[in-house]
């Protein structure tokens, strides 16, 4: 790191989206500061460095804030040019970039209304994830590496990351099942190796502290969802 | 080595003519395909199994879906001529994030504007109004949000004043009013060919969503 370099993450030990960041930063060896933001309180620091959504992750370089996860991603890859995280060839960059958007857009948006949908709803909620999932699970087949970015990970896998603790967690409390682990073992493999990694290790926030976290969100959010019908 | 590039398009999709004004502004030759959305062709289902949806740029058989990062690859690809994202990290950053948030806001909230009534019609237009709002911030005193030349945001944005007509007349409200800025800086994109020549008359998309109003039996 240069001198005078001042890297600050506006995030969260809860979120999937700040441990995208968290990870990014430690793959690429960045010395870094993280500040937890308390989402029923948000900070000052993220009100005025993130004024059109107020959401972490907040990136804060040197003063100069930037938001969105897969932003920061592109960020911090083009800053820091250590282990990339993209490819260099523009058709597997754009490749790359479609399964990131692919991930956001058709999965983890299914899984999160998960979360507060009941029902024949959450029904087809689980039905639109599983079938993301099972997109995922084909074209990491024919890809035949160990993860998407190759042999060590790559953006895609940092966006994916998320299922590897979040997705079980909220299957569990939300009473669904997106994965059954006997039609996704390529995918299951992925999971095992992503795991592996020494900076995935060290930045995942332990599963029972996310059960909790997420057993009070579900309940604050079906206490504020009107019934069905009205 | 000879190119060969297609692009599989919609004549109405602002996200098909953000592709279309990126490949304008290089000066790229392609071949333009208008697809039948009822019937879709075996090229464009090959081509994005995934979405099936178009724009889909082929660049020597090798598709590249969702428009922005469509855009993206023909600013790198074609590199020598009229850069659109900026070369330095953060303001390629802050470009990325506004081109995301025109995704996010203006055509699911135009798209409301015209499929609905009363108090959800209202809502979308303030909505609307709003976003329109934040974006001539960003643009504040520049010509265009890529500063003295079109850039990626402007390539992001512009295709949805083609829209602009439809909405105000469906939604019985005017923009330049709230957005005086906002509508400068559509006209004067309008004098580059790369745009003039990738918008459709809105009035013919005007009378296209009355076709799609009547097919949807709204209003």
């Amino acid at each position: 790191m240069a001198a005078g370099e001042e890297v600050k993450l506006l995030g969260g030990w809860f979120s999937p989206f700040s441990h995208r960041v968290e990870l990014a930063l430690k793959l690429k060896g960045i010395p870094h500061q993280v500040l937890q933001e308390d989402l029923s309180n948000k900070s000052p620091l993220l009100l005025k460095n993130n004024p059109v959504y107020e959401k972490i992750p907040v990136l804060i370089h040197n003063q100069k804030p930037i938001s969105e996860s897969f932003v920061i991603l592109e960020y911090i890859d083009e800053t820091w040019k250590r282990n990339p995280l993209l490819p260099q060839d523009p058709h597997d960059k754009a490749l790359a970039r479609f399964w990131a958007s692919f991930i956001d857009d058709k999965l983890a948006e299914a899984v999160r209304r998960t979360i507060t949908t009941q029902g024949e709803q959450q029904q087809q909620d689980v039905k639109k994830a599983t079938e993301a999932l099972e997109i995922l699970e084909g074209e990491l087949k024919i890809k035949g590496k160990r993860f998407f970015g190759g042999e060590t990970l790559g953006i895609v896998d940092i966006m994916l990351g998320w299922i590897s603790i979040w997705l079980g967690v909220i299957e569990e409390f939300a009473g669904v099942q997106v994965i059954d682990p006997e039609n996704f073992p390529v995918i299951e493999k992925w999971k095992r190796d992503f795991l592996q990694v020494p900076a995935v290790k060290e930045s995942l926030p332990q599963r029972d502290l996310l059960v909790g976290y997420f057993e009070n969100f579900r309940r604050f959010k079906l206490a504020s969802v009107p019934a069905p019908g009205n | 080595m000879a190119e060969e590039v297609i692009l599989l398009d919609f004549w109405s999709s602002p996200f098909g003519m953000r592709v279309r004004i990126a490949l304008a502004e290089k000066g790229v030759k392609y071949e333009y395909r208008e697809e039948d959305l009822r019937n879709k062709s075996p090229l464009l289902l090959q081509m994005n199994p995934v979405h099936k949806k178009i724009p889909v740029l082929i660049h020597n058989g090798k598709p590249i879906c969702e428009s922005l990062i469509a855009v993206q690859y023909v600013d790198e690809v074609w590199k020598d001529k009229s850069p659109l994202l900026p070369s330095d990290p953060y303001l390629r950053a802050q470009a990325r994030f506004w081109a995301d948030f025109i995704d996010k806001k203006i055509y699911d909230i135009g798209r409301k504007i015209w499929t609905t009534k009363g108090d959800e019609q209202e809502a979308a237009k303030k909505e609307f109004i709003e976003a329109l709002k934040l974006l001539e911030g960003e643009l504040g005193n520049k010509p265009y949000f890529g500063g003295e030349s079109m850039g990626y945001v402007d390539v992001a944005l512009i295709p949805f004043y083609s829209w602009f007509y439809a909405y105000e007349t469906c939604g019985n409200f005017s923009i330049e009013p709230e957005c005086p800025v906002l509508i400068a800086w559509a006209k004067r994109c309008l004098q580059k060919e790369s745009v003039s020549k990738s918008l459709p008359d809105p009035q013919k998309v005007y009378e296209f969503v009355l076709v799609l109003k009547k097919k949807f039996g709204i209003e």
